[in-house]
C-alpha cells in the first residue's frame, strides 16, 4: 500500500519522511513540486500525480502536504482517507495539554475504541447538535439550492464500560447517516435510537444529511447593490443584511466576505457596525459584523475604485456568509432522551444546539 | 493501521526533542540510565524522520535491542527498520533478540518481534522470517496471526521466490475466524496471489459475514477483492433489463402476448445466485460508514454487480461524500462522472448537489461541471442553462471557458436545445474576455458544423470578429468555418482572405495553415477573384520558417493550380477539399474511462496503473456454485467462527443472516435495557482473545478460558446467554463431537446442507430418503430461481431490516413447520400462505448442543463394534417431526467390518424412524457418524432396533431424554406472557426448587436449562425471570418454562404445555439441573 510519506510544509521543504519498505529518495516529489508550480495555487494541486515509478497521492491540510508515495495499484481513497486519518491523529495529539499520557495504549482493549480502566470523578457526557447551512443564493435572494449537513460531536468523560442510548424525537428527519464505528447500526435501523459504548473524550458520534428535497429555513437575507461602471473607474458598493427564519434566535458571528474582481483597486466602505478590511493584494474583501438586531440592520456601504483602463468586470463579486445561532437545530431535529446503562453512578448530561452556515454563498 | 498512527506519534515526538544536537548520542547511548538511551533514541528517530542520514549510529544503536525497556526497545525498532538493509551485517546480530521475542508470552511483544523482523530487509534471514511467520499464523492470538498476514506481504516484496511457501500460508489464513485477521489476509492474498480465486471459495460466505465486523480498512480490500471474485463466479445480472429493453425496442410489432411469453422466458431464467445476493446484501450497511474508501468501494461494487435496478442506492452515499475534504471529493466526482454517463437516472435527483461554488478549487468546479453536462435532458436544461449563465462569468477563467464547451455538448445532444445554446454562445462572442470568446468560437465552429444549414449570418458575424481576436485557435476556427462554407458568404470571404494574405506573417502557424486552407478552397470556387490573392499566399508559405507550412504549400499547389505535372489528382481537387466532413463529437472525456473498474487509481489515471487487475466479463455459464459450500464438518467449524457474535435465535425463515441478527440484537436490546448486540459480542470474543495470549497452549484451553471469562463478566452484562451459546459451540468443536451443524442456523449454510442432502443421497441411492429429498431438491432449485423475480416485486419479504425505512415493518413469525431443505424462497413462499393459525412463534436453532453421548452398543455385546448416540438438535434434517440422532459406531476390533446398516426395528405404533445410510465398510480403530432421525410421538417410549453389521444384528435402544423431544421457538416476551395465559390450570405444573446460589446468574441459568432441554430463550425483562419456549417435535405444541428466582435460594419453576404429560417430566428433569451445585 503506503511505500513512504512526506511531509511538506508552504515553503516547499520536506521536513518528515516516513519509509515502510525500501526508502524511496526524496527527489521523487519533485514530480510533486512540478504539479504545484503548474497549479498555481495549492488546493488546485492534483490529489494523484502519476511518475514514472510511483504514483503521488496527496492530502493538502493546514498548510502541509501529506504526500504518499505508492507502487502499484490501490484505491485512491484508501490512501486519501487514511492520510487525513492521520492528521487527524496530529491534531489530537498536538491540540492536547499533556502529551506524555496521551500516547495510543494500544489496540487490543475490548472495545477497540474504548481504554480500559477509565475513571473520573465527575462523570459527564455532552452532546452537541450542530447543524451547518450549505445554500446558494441567486442576485434576486431565492434559494437555488440549500441542504443541512449536521453532525453530533460528543465529549463523553464517564467511568468504566458505559452503555448509552440516543433517542430523538423526530428521527425520520435524518435523511442519510453515518456512524462513529462504536454505534450499532441494527438497532438504529430496527428502531432509529442511537446505542452505543462510547470512545472515551471527544469524538463525532454521527454525521447526517437533511436532503435538499426537504424546505429548508435560510436564517439571513442580504440586500446588495453592487455596480460597476464602464465610463468612471469608481462603483458602488451596498450590502445590508437582516434575519428572516430564526426562529425568534439571535444570529451572531456573522462574517462577510467577498473576493472582489482582479481590476478593484481599492474600497472606501463605512460600516454601520463591526470592522471590515479590504486586502488590495488578495482582493479580499472581509467585514466582520458581530450580531444581527433586528431593529437595526448592518450594512456596509461606499465606493470601489477600479483600475484606470480596464474595463468594467464581467460578474460581480460572490458573497459568502458565517454566522452562527446557538441553541437552535434548523432542520427541527431534537434529541428525547440519554440513557446510560451498564455503569450505577449518574452522569451529568448535556444537550446543546447550534446552527452555522456551512457553504453559504450569496450571488449578486 | 493503528500500527502506523502509533509510529507517527513517535516521529513527531522525537521531533520535539530534535532541538539538541547529535554529537553526545552515542554517549547518551552507552549511559546506564534509560532515560538517556530514551533520549537519545528519541533525538535519533527524529533525524531518520528528517531525512538526516544516522547509519553511522548503528552499532550504538544495535545494542539497546534488547533492552528491557520497551519505549527504548519500540525506538531501536524504527531504527532497525530504517537502517539494516544498509547494514546487513550489523543487523544480523539483533535477529536472535527477535527470534526470543517471538516466544515471548505476551502477544504485543511477538506480534511487534514479527513486524520488525519482516521489515529488516536483508535476503539472508529469509528462511528465519519465513518460519516465523509460518509460527505466527498459527498462534493463538488473532492479532499475532494478523501480524503474520502482514508479514507475507513484506516477506513477498523481499524474495518473491518464496510465493509458493507464502500461499500456503495465505490459505491457511483464509481460513481463519477472526475479524481481525480477514482484512490483512485478503490484503496479502491480493499482492502475492491475486489470480488464485480458487482459494476464495470455501471462505466466500464466511467472508461476506464477517464483513460488517472487520476494521473499516480491512473492509475495502476485502470489498475490492470479492467485486473481483464475483464477476467471475456469477452470470451477469444485467442481461433480464437489457433483453426486455431490446424487446421493447425491436419487437414493437410482435403482439403483446408473444412478447410477455418472450419476457417472461427472460425472467425465469436468470436468477441470481444466492451468493451473489448474499454479497449484495452484506455489504449495502456500509454505506453508511464513516470511512469514504469503505463507501466508495461499496458504491463500486454495487454498479459492478448489482443489477441496474438496485444500483442506485449507492447514490446518496456517494453524494454524502462530497461534503468531505478537497482531495475525496475529487475521486468522488471522477467516480460520479463516469457513473452519470452511463446511467443518467442514479444521479439526476441530486442535481443540485452539482451545483458549483466560487470557493470551489478549480478541479472540483470542471468535475462539477461534466457532471452536470452528462446529468442534463429535456425536463431540466432550462435550469441547467440558467446556472451555466452564471458559470460563464466566473472570474476564474478556465472554468468560464470548460462552461462553454459544456454548453456545445447540451447543444448536440439536446437537439431542442441547440439553437439557444447556438444564441447564447454568439452573444458571449462579444465579451470583454479573449479566451471567452476564443473558446465560444471553437464551440461554434463545431456546432455550426452539425449543422451546416443556414447560419450565413453568424458566419458573418464571426469574420468580423477576426479585426479583433487573436487567440490562434479562435482565428483559425473563423477561417476553417469561412472556407469550408465560403459559398454560402460569397462576397465575405474573398474579403477576409485579402486581410489574412496582408498579416500572414504574423500570424500563428495554426492560422497560417487555416489561411492556405482557405486560399485553396476560395480558389477551386471562385478562382476569378481570388487567383491571385491564393498565389501571393502560396508564394508566401513556400518560404515560411516552419517546415509544415511549406510542406502544406507545395502539397495544395500540386492539387489546386493545374500545370503539365500535375497528376489525375488535380481533377478531384475540389471534391478533396468540400468534402462533406462529418461533424465532430462532443463527448464527455470520462466516456472512456468506463473500462477501468471504479474507485482504482487506474480509474483515476485514466491509464493501467501497475499490478491493475482486470475485472472479468461476466461468465456465460456460471461455475459450479457448490465449490462455495463447505463441507460438513468443516463446516460446523466454520460456522462457530461466523458465530464470532455468537447468535441463538435464527428464525428459520430468515434468508440473510444480516435480518437474522437485526432479529437476535433486537430481541435480546427490547428484553434487557444493556444490548448485547454486535459490538459486545465482538467485545466478548475479544477478551477471549485477550486471554488467550496468557499463554494457553491447547485449543480446548482457549475456549474454556472465554467461557471462564465470559462467566466473570456476566455480572455486569444482563444478557448474555447469546455468548455462552457460543462459549458452548467452541467446546463443542474442541471436542470433536458436533459434527454438523443446525441446517437453519445461518442463511448461507442452509443452500449448502440442502445441496448436500441431496448430494449425499445421491451417492447412496439405495436409500429410502433418496426420491424424497431429490424431490425437495428439484423443488429448491425451482424456487431459488423464481426468487429474484419476487424479490424485486415484493422487497419486504427480504428487505425489512434494510436501509429503507419505508420498507421496514415489524415481523410476525409464523410457525410453520417445514423441511430445511426446502430452500428459503419456498419458505417464504409459505409464510406468506401463513397456514397456521398462531402468529407468535418461530423455530429457532438450538441455543446448546449437549455433550451427553448415550451408549447404543457396548464394544463387549457388539463383537467389536461399539455405537454411540447423542442428540445434535439440528432441526429438520429428516423432515419436521424427526428428531435428529447422531450415531457413531466404532471398530475396535482388528478387522474391517462391513456394511453397518439398520436392520429389524420394533417401534411402538406411531413411531417412525429414518435410518442412517449403509455403512459399507468401517477400517479397524475406525469411527464413523451417521444421522438418523426418529419420530418419538412426543412420547418417551424406546425405539428399538437392530443393529446390523455383514454378519451380525444386535438389538439397540434408543431413549430420548425429554429434553430433547422440543425444538427451541424464539417469541417475544408479549407472545410468551399470551401463550402463557392460555395455558394455565391443568396445563400449568410448577415446582418449587431450591437453587444452588453460584446458579443463579442469568448466564448460567440459561445454560444449565437450554444444556438440559432443547429450549429457546425468550428474552426477559427482569433480572429474576427466565423464560424458555419449544414446541414438541411431533404435534408443535407449545412448551413454555419459566424459572423465577426468589428470595433465599429458591426458585418457582413453571411449565405450561398441552402436553401434560411432557410437562411433568420435564419439570423432573429440569429440578436437579438448577439445583446442582
Amino acid at each position: 500500500m503506503i511505500h513512504s510519506l512526506f511531509l511538506i510544509n508552504a515553503s516547499g521543504d520536506i521536513f518528515l519522511e516516513k519509509h515502510w519498505k525500501s526508502v524511496v529518495s526524496r527527489s521523487v516529489c519533485d514530480y510533486f513540486f512540478e504539479a504545484q508550480e503548474r497549479a498555481s495555487e495549492a488546493e488546485n494541486v492534483p490529489p494523484v500525480i502519476p511518475t514514472p515509478h510511483h504514483y503521488l497521492l496527496s492530502v493538502y491540510r493546514h498548510k502541509i502536504f501529506f504526500v504518499a508515495v505508492i507502487q502499484s495499484e490501490v484505491p485512491p481513497l484508501f490512501v486519501i482517507e487514511f492520510l487525513h486519518r492521520v492528521v487527524d491523529t496530529f491534531q489530537d495529539y498536538f491540540g492536547s495539554t499533556n502529551v506524555g499520557d496521551q500516547l495510543p495504549t494500544g489496540q487490543l482493549s475490548v472495545v477497540p475504541w474504548r481504554r480500559t480502566g477509565v475513571k473520573y470523578t465527575n462523570n459527564e457526557a455532552y452532546f452537541d447538535v450542530i447543524e451547518e447551512i450549505d445554500a446558494i443564493i441567486d442576485k434576486s435572494g431565492s434559494t437555488i439550492t440549500a441542504e443541512i449537513q449536521g453532525v453530533i460531536d460528543a465529549y463523553v468523560k464517564l467511568t468504566g464500560m458505559p452503555d448509552l442510548t440516543l433517542s430523538f424525537m423526530n428521527p425520520r428527519l435524518l435523511d442519510d447517516v453515518s456512524f462513529h464505528p462504536c454505534v450499532r447500526f441494527k438497532r438504529w435501523e430496527s428502531e432509529r435510537i442511537l446505542s452505543f459504548i462510547p470512545p472515551d473524550g471527544n469524538f463525532r458520534l454521527l454525521s447526517y444529511h437533511v436532503s435538499a428535497q426537504n424546505l429548508v429555513a435560510i436564517p439571513v437575507y442580504v440586500k446588495h447593490n453592487i455596480s460597476f461602471r464602464d465610463s468612471s473607474s469608481l462603483g458602488r458598493f451596498e450590502i445590508t443584511m437582516g434575519p428572516k427564519q430564526t426562529m425568534g434566535k439571535t444570529v451572531e458571528g456573522v462574517m462577510v466576505t467577498s473576493q472582489m474582481p482582479k481590476s478593484v483597486l481599492n474600497m472606501t466602505l463605512t460600516p454601520s457596525q463591526g470592522t471590515h478590511v479590504f486586502d488590495p493584494v488578495t482582493k479580499l474583501l472581509s467585514w466582520d459584523v458581530g450580531k444581527i438586531n433586528p431593529q437595526k440592520l448592518p450594512s456596509l456601504k461606499g465606493s470601489v475604485s477600479l483600475q484606470a483602463g480596464t474595463s468594467k468586470p464581467d460578474e460581480n463579486p460572490t458573497i459568502n456568509l458565517q454566522f452562527k445561532i446557538q441553541q437552535l437545530a434548523i432542520s427541527g431535529l431534537k434529541v428525547n432522551r440519554l440513557d446510560m446503562y451498564g455503569e450505577k453512578y449518574k452522569p451529568f448530561k448535556g444537550i446543546k444546539y447550534m446552527t452555522k452556515a456551512g457553504k453559504f454563498q450569496v450571488r449578486t | 493501521m493503528v500500527f502506523w498512527f502509533d509510529f507517527f506519534v513517535f516521529l513527531i515526538d522525537a521531533l520535539l526533542y530534535f532541538c539538541h544536537r547529535n554529537e553526545d548520542l552515542k554517549q547518551m547511548l552507552e549511559s546506564s540510565k534509560d532515560s538517556a538511551k530514551l533520549d537519545a533514541m528519541k533525538r535519533i528517530v527524529g533525524m531518520i524522520a528528517k531525512g538526516k542520514n544516522a547509519s553511522e549510529l548503528f552499532p550504538a544503536v544495535v545494542k539497546n535491542v534488547a533492552s528491557k525497556n520497551i519505549e527504548i526497545k519500540k525506538l531501536v525498532y524504527v531504527y532497525l527498520m530504517r537502517y539494516a538493509e544498509e547494514q546487513q551485517d550489523l543487523a544480523l546480530l539483533s535477529i536472535s533478540t527477535f527470534q526470543r521475542a517471538l516466544k515471548d508470552p505476551n502477544q504485543l511483544i511477538r506480534a511487534s518481534a514479527l513486524r520488525v523482523l519482516s521489515s529488516i530487509r536483508v535476503p539472508i534471514i529469509v528462511p528465519i522470517m519465513m518460519l516465523a511467520i509460518k509460527e505466527a499464523s498459527s498462534d493463538l492470538s488473532p492479532y499475532v496471526r494478523k501480524n503474520a498476514a502482514h508479514a507475507i506481504q513484506k516477506l513477498y516484496s523481499l524474495d518473491p521466490e518464496q510465493k509458493e511457501m507464502l500461499i500456503e500460508v495465505i490459505e491457511k489464513l483464509l481460513k481463519d475466524r477472526s475479524t481481525l485477521v480477514a482484512g490483512s489476509v485478503v490484503m496479502a492474498f491480493e499482492e502475492v496471489c491475486p489470480d488464485r480465486i480458487d482459494l476464495i471459495h470455501k471462505n466466500y460466505r464466511k467472508l461476506c459475514n464477517l464483513l460488517v465486523d472487520v476494521e473499516e480498512w480491512g473492509q475495502v480490500v476485502i470489498i475490492h477483492m470479492l467485486t473481483r471474485y464475483a464477476r467471475t463466479q456469477f452470470v451477469s445480472p444485467w442481461k433480464v433489463d437489457e433483453v426486455v429493453d431490446e424487446y421493447n425496442e425491436n419487437n414493437f410489432y410482435e403482439s403483446d402476448e408473444e412478447q410477455k411469453e418472450k419476457d417472461q422466458k427472460m425472467k425465469t431464467t436468470y436468477a441470481m445466485d444466492p451468493d451473489h445476493r448474499l454479497l449484495l446484501r452484506n455489504t449495502k450497511p456500509l454505506l453508511q460508514s464513516r470511512n469514504a474508501a469503505v463507501v466508495m468501494a461499496v458504491a463500486q461494487l454495487y454498479w459492478h454487480l448489482a443489477p441496474k435496478s438496485e444500483a442506485g442506492i449507492v447514490s446518496k452515499s456517494l453524494v454524502r461524500l462530497l461534503r468531505s475534504n478537497r482531495e475525496v471529493q475529487y475521486i468522488v466526482l471522477q467516480n460520479i462522472a463516469t457513473m452519470s454517463i452511463q446511467r443518467k437516472g442514479m444521479f439526476e435527483p441530486y442535481l443540485k448537489s452539482f451545483y458549483v461554488r466560487s470557493t470551489d478549487p478549480t478541479m472540483i468546479k470542471t468535475l462539477k461541471l461534466e457532471i452536470l453536462t452528462n446529468l442534463a435532458n429535456e425536463a431540466n436544461i432550462s435550469t441547467l442553462l440558467r446556472e451555466f449563465q452564471t458559470y460563464v462569468k466566473s472570474q476564474d477563467k478556465q472554468f468560464a471557458a470548460a462552461t462553454i464547451q459544456a454548453i456545445g455538448r447540451c447543444a448536440t445532444n439536446i437537439t431542442e436545445v441547440t439553437d439557444t445554446c447556438l444564441n447564447g454562445l454568439v452573444c458571449l462572442l462579444s465579451n470583454r474576455d479573449e479566451i471567452v470568446v476564443a473558446e465560444s468560437v471553437v464551440v461554434i465552429k463545431k456546432l455550426l458544423q452539425t449543422q451546416p444549414a443556414h447560419h450565413g449570418e453568424i458566419i458573418k458575424h464571426m469574420a468580423k470578429l477576426l479585426d479583433n481576436i487573436t487567440v490562434p485557435v479562435a482565428r483559425a476556427s473563423i477561417l476553417w468555418l469561412i472556407g469550408e462554407y465560403c459559398e454560402r458568404v460569397p462576397k465575405i470571404a474573398p474579403d477576409v482572405l485579402r486581410k489574412t494574405a496582408k498579416s500572414f506573417t504574423n500570424e500563428d502557424d495554426l492560422v497560417k495553415l487555416q489561411i492556405l486552407n482557405l486560399g485553396a478552397k476560395l480558389y477551386l470556387t471562385n478562382s476569378k477573384q481570388t487567383k491571385l490573392l491564393t498565389q501571393y499566399v502560396l508564394n508566401l508559405g513556400k518560404y515560411d520558417q516552419s517546415y509544415d507550412i511549406r510542406d502544406r504549400t507545395r502539397f495544395i499547389r500540386q492539387l489546386i493550380v493545374p500545370n503539365e505535372k500535375s497528376g489525375a489528382l488535380s481533377k478531384y481537387a475540389k471534391k478533396i477539399f468540400l468534402a462533406q466532413k462529418p461533424a465532430p463529437l462532443l463527448e464527455s472525456p470520462f466516456k472512456d474511462r468506463d473500462h477501468f473498474q471504479l474507485g482504482t487509481l487506474s480509474h483515476t489515471l485514466n491509464s493501467q496503473a501497475t499490478g491493475y487487475l482486470e475485472l472479468s466479463d461476466w461468465p456465460e455459464v456460471a461455475p459450479d456454485p457448490s465449490v462455495r459450500n463447505v463441507e460438513m464438518a468443516e463446516l460446523a467449524k466454520e460456522w462457530t467462527g461466523i458465530l464470532g457474535k455468537p447468535k441463538k435465535e435464527k428464525p428459520t425463515e430468515k434468508f440473510y443472516s444480516e435480518s437474522e441478527e437485526e432479529e437476535d440484537e433486537s430481541a435480546s436490546t427490547s428484553s434487557s435495557g444493556s444490548g448485547s448486540d454486535s459490538e459486545s459480542e465482538k467485545e466478548d470474543k475479544e477478551e477471549g482473545s485477550t486471554d488467550e495470549s496468557s499463554g494457553s497452549s491447547s485449543p480446548s484451553e482457549e475456549s474454556t478460558d472465554s467461557e471462564s471469562d465470559s462467566k466473570e463478566s456476566a455480572a455486569k452484562k444482563t444478557c448474555r446467554a447469546v455468548n455462552e451459546s457460543d462459549s458452548e459451540v467452541i467446546k463443542k468443536k474442541a471436542e470433536g463431537i458436533s459434527k454438523k451443524r443446525s441446517t437453519s442456523s445461518s442463511s448461507d449454510t442452509e443452500y449448502t446442507s440442502s445441496d448436500e442432502s441431496s448430494t449425499g443421497s445421491k451417492s447412496e441411492s439405495d436409500s429410502k430418503s433418496d426420491s424424497e429429498s431429490g424431490k425437495s431438491r428439484n423443488a429448491t432449485s425451482n424456487k431459488k430461481e423464481e426468487k429474484p423475480v419476487q424479490d424485486r416485486k415484493n422487497p419486504k419479504t427480504q428487505d425489512m431490516f434494510l436501509l429503507d425505512l419505508d420498507d421496514f415493518c415489524p415481523v410476525t413469525p409464523v410457525a410453520v413447520p417445514r423441511a430445511a431443505v426446502l430452500s428459503p424462497s419456498l419458505a417464504a413462499d409459505l409464510e406468506g400462505l401463513s397456514l397456521s393459525s398462531s402468529s407468535v412463534i418461530d423455530v429457532t436453532t438450538q441455543a446448546c448442543v449437549p455433550t451427553k453421548t448415550h451408549e447404543l452398543l457396548h464394544r463387549m455385546s457388539g463383537k467389536g463394534l461399539a455405537a454411540h448416540y447423542h442428540f445434535s438438535r439440528q432441526p429438520g434434517i429428516f423432515g419436521d417431526r424427526m428428531v435428529p440422532v447422531q450415531v457413531t459406531v466404532t471398530n475396535t476390533t482388528d478387522q474391517k467390518i462391513e456394511n453397518i446398516h439398520i436392520g429389524e426395528k420394533k417401534l411402538p405404533p406411531g413411531m417412525r424412524m429414518h435410518e442412517f445410510n449403509p455403512i459399507e465398510c468401517l477400517e479397524p480403530g475406525g469411527s464413523l457418524t451417521a444421522t438418523m432421525g426418529i419420530d418419538f410421538c412426543d412420547s418417551t417410549q424406546t425405539a428399538s432396533f437392530q443393529l446390523c453389521t455383514k454378519d451380525d444384528q444386535f438389538n439397540v435402544n434408543i431413549q430420548p431424554p425429554v429434553g430433547e423431544l422440543l425444538l427451541p421457538v424464539t417469541m417475544s416476551e408479549k407472545d410468551f406472557k399470551k401463550e402463557q395465559g392460555m395455558l394455565t390450570g391443568m396445563n400449568e405444573t410448577s415446582a418449587t426448587i431450591a437453587v444452588a446460589p453460584q446458579n443463579s446468574a442469568r448466564l448460567i441459568i440459561t445454560e444449565r436449562v437450554v444444556k438440559a432441554a432443547n429450549l429457546g430463550v425468550v428474552p426477559s425483562g427482569q433480572d429474576n425471570i427466565h423464560r424458555f419456549a419449544a414446541k414438541t417435535v411431533h404435534s408443535g405444541s407449545l412448551m413454555l418454562v419459566t424459572v423465577e428466582l426468589k428470595e433465599s435460594s429458591t426458585a418457582q419453576l413453571i411449565i405450561n404445555t398441552e402436553k401434560t404429560v411432557i410437562g411433568s417430566v420435564l419439570l423432573r428433569e429440569l429440578k436437579p439441573v438448577l439445583s446442582q451445585g
